[in-house]
């Protein structure tokens, strides 16, 4: 055990801390789920792009930095402490990309990877369907061959930033007689096909965050087929998902949280303190907060030994998600009757303008514990792969 | 930067918990503490000091083998899920702390180290933390506060009246006891920073236990839930108690890594070693109170028995996650800390001060 940095990884943070403090928009931008505050984070990926820190665990040739979990954890320990934009492309860049690695052609890597980095091409995934959300084995969209094409029909929805995104990767379903997980496929595709339909979605906080997709005889070629055929549910389950899980959700995201609330917890602790549950609810969120990124540490290190993690990746999920919600609900508690103004309301009373970003995070709470696989699904895993207990 | 365990420590880990396993099975147990005054073995301790668990921390030169905390806290983690009794780790690793770091007191230390190291004294440490002597009456030698200072009390020299627990593991005294310069082994000005980073190591010891007794708890729960049937079914396979189980792994999951950070802080004294290691504390209990409350769930009516196993392990976490500071002591030092404005707190800052050139052992 060994928890100190090398030269190396300190000289790593000194160079994103410079650069970040040389590019991070002195204004934040307007959020990514309108179309200005889309287009806006697609530029600043690109920015990061020319300083190549858009994707630094990818590969040099695809604008990476080859860097491992540990600088990875770095690098998002600055990024967040900084206050730099959200990511739009994160669903490409942490969620797709690994999967790309290991189950792309090289034609594929070229082709989509670069393009990710400098967020060109933005992605949106294609998971869930009307009758498949939990049940993601359920799918029944389509994509029949024909040809070098398959022809899609069907439908996906909760499609998180479909509504400007460029391109799409889901699951389709390509054997008609098949059920369940097998006969499904991998494809990616771009959502300006013809035959594609996209109807926004409103979410808790009135912007259109997703949206449902209609496929309507779409031809895909052949070609963007990711994997075998009829091999979709193993790529998209693959042994990548540990890392993608991690990927998703930085502990850096819940520290900087945690100290905020800290920070305002403190400045207004005349008042909050006439709750006594709220000081300690402040406290276990920074320790939960730790906890999380020590964990992250412990399983970064572990990687790097080459070992596997397996079911307890699902512990992961429930504990970010649940932490998130008590933070956000500790901030409403001490924002009390503040805490309902929208940004633009104009008297924030003692808390300025401060309250609008806690609002914003609580509602995004809330879908914590829902999306990326319901926690209810995370604790079935945990108890049937983790405990053993019978199915 | 690299939060895993070398192999040997890892080893020595599982070496222990297959020993433990064999020979602190529960029904032993049970016999020596509700059959036997001093609740204790001297034939277990004998097995114990073979397997080096007495001799852990002792320096060399003094017959032991001079491993640090690190190695310690893993083997901590065993002694919780084995519910051994206070004993062992007051002797073998507090005791030998404040020995250790004694002020040049050279006989005492040549006097009492071989014997620790060997299995063959039992040293009970008193501390204000603590209204109760573990173990005071079965003791060769008590080291105790007193304003600080040290002091090293043969058993003629204090009357112990005995304090029984719920947990059976557990066999508390109030000592009386008079302070004098003949029994003053260490003044308040060395003695204050010993007793502080004893009690972090206290402190730390059960956090490292409470964690091993949530997962022994678990592990019963989980057992009793894949055999018990109803409804024609094992109970574990309804969701409803698959779902309490799991609450738990995760409780677990995220306390196991705050404690070994609290084990390398203290191992290199840390200037925020307070805080870790009372981080450590209050996950750690939280872990073992959640990990019995769902447990007794799992089991159903036999949790509530005398007979199952779990109750063993579920009141020594309760009288764990209350020893060595209790959650008011631990919160009030976390929001010394984390809540006293300016503190270092935020992405960045999690290791910030780990400095392997102050290395102590």
């Amino acid at each position: 055990m060994r928890l100190i940095y090398t030269e190396r990884q300190k000289q790593f943070r000194e160079e994103i801390r410079d650069w970040l403090a040389a590019h991070v928009p002195k204004a934040p931008l307007p959020s990514f789920d309108t179309e200005e505050g889309f287009e806006a984070h697609r530029r600043w990926e690109a920015t990061l792009f020319e300083g190549r820190w858009s994707a630094v665990t990818w590969p040099k040739e695809y604008g990476g930095r080859g860097c491992d979990l540990i600088e990875w954890l770095i690098f998002e320990e600055e990024y967040w402490r900084a206050g730099a934009p959200l990511r739009v492309n994160q669903n490409g860049v942490f969620l797709l990309a690994p999967t790309l690695m290991e189950y792309g052609s090289d034609e594929q890597k070229a082709r989509f990877l670069p393009r990710m980095a400098s967020g060109q091409d933005i992605w949106a995934q294609g998971w869930s369907e009307p009758g498949a959300g939990s049940d993601m084995a359920a799918i029944r969209s389509r994509a029949v061959r024909d040809g070098d094409h398959y022809v899609i029909n069907g439908q996906k929805t909760w499609s998180t930033r479909a509504v400007w995104a460029d391109w799409l990767f889901g699951m389709f379903r390509t054997d008609p007689a098949s059920s369940r997980h097998h006969g499904l496929t991998f494809i990616l595709l771009p959502l300006d096909l013809p035959g594609i339909t996209i109807r926004p979605i409103k979410q808790l906080n009135g912007l259109p965050g997703f949206a449902e997709i209609f496929f309507d005889d779409v031809r895909v070629p052949v070609e963007n087929r990711l994997g075998d055929e009829g091999a979709g549910w193993n790529v998209a389950m693959a042994t990548a998902g540990f890392e993608r899980g991690l990927m998703l959700r930085s502990p850096a995201r819940f520290q900087q949280t945690a100290r905020k609330l800290v920070d305002l917890y403190l400045r207004h602790r005349e008042s909050a303190d006439a709750d006594p549950g709220i000081r300690d609810a402040v406290m276990k969120s920074w320790m939960d907060a730790e906890a999380y990124t020590l964990a992250t540490y412990r399983t970064a290190s572990r990687l790097g030994k080459g070992a596997k993690i397996g079911a307890e990746a699902s512990t992961n999920k429930i504990f970010w998600s649940e932490l998130d919600l008590l933070m956000h609900e500790t901030a409403m508690r001490i924002l009390g009757p503040y805490g309902e103004l929208m940004p633009e309301a104009p008297d924030g009373g003692p808390f300025g303008h401060e309250h609008a970003a806690w609002l914003d995070g609580f509602l995004f709470a809330q879908a914590g514990p829902i999306y990326a696989g319901t926690n209810e699904i995370q604790r079935n895993i945990i108890a049937e792969r983790m405990l053993g207990l019978p199915r | 930067m690299d939060f895993t365990f070398e192999d040997q420590q890892l080893a020595f880990r599982d070496a222990i918990h297959k020993f433990l396993m064999v020979e602190a099975a529960p029904e032993m147990l049970r016999e020596i503490w509700e059959t036997t005054k001093s609740g204790r073995s001297a034939e277990l301790r004998a097995k114990l000091a073979d397997q080096g668990l007495t001799a852990l921390s002792v320096p060399e030169e003094f017959g032991g083998i001079n491993l640090g905390d690190l190695d310690w806290v893993l083997v901590q983690q065993e002694l919780g899920y084995f519910a051994i009794p206070d004993s062992l780790t007051d002797a073998a690793y507090l005791a030998v702390y404040l020995l250790t770091h004694l002020p040049a007191d050279i006989n005492l230390k040549r006097d009492w180290l071989p014997r620790i190291a060997a299995g063959k004294a039992r040293i009970a440490v008193g501390h204000p933390l603590n209204p109760f002597v573990a173990d005071a009456a079965n003791a060769d030698l008590l080291l105790l506060w007193h304003d600080d200072e040290i002091h090293a009390l043969k058993p003629g020299q204090i009357t112990a009246s005995f304090n029984p627990s719920i947990d059976l593991s557990r066999r508390l005294y109030k000592v009386d006891w008079t302070p004098s310069p003949a029994t003053r082994i260490c003044p308040a000005k060395q003695g204050r920073q010993l007793w502080k980073d004893l009690a972090d190591r206290a402190a730390l010891a059960a956090a490292a236990q409470l964690l091993g007794l949530a997962q022994r708890m678990l592990d019963l729960g989980v057992d009793h839930a894949a055999q018990r049937k109803q409804f024609g079914k094992p109970v574990g396979s309804f969701q409803a108690v698959k779902h309490h189980l799991a609450d738990v792994a995760v409780k677990i999951e995220f306390a196991e890594p705050v404690i070994h950070r609290a084990a390398q802080a203290v191992a290199e004294d840390d200037p925020r070693r307070a805080l870790y290691v009372s981080h450590a504390k209050l996950a750690a209990g939280e872990a073992a109170r959640l990990a019995g409350r769902r447990s007794i769930q799992a089991h159903g009516a036999m949790g509530y028995t005398w007979e199952a196993d779990l109750q063993m392990y579920m009141k020594r976490a309760w009288a764990l996650d209350a020893s060595w500071g209790d959650a008011k002591f631990h919160k009030a030092r976390v929001a010394a800390d984390i809540l006293a404005g300016a503190a270092a707190i935020g992405p960045s800052t999690t290791f910030p001060n780990m400095n392997p050139e102050s290395h102590h052992g």
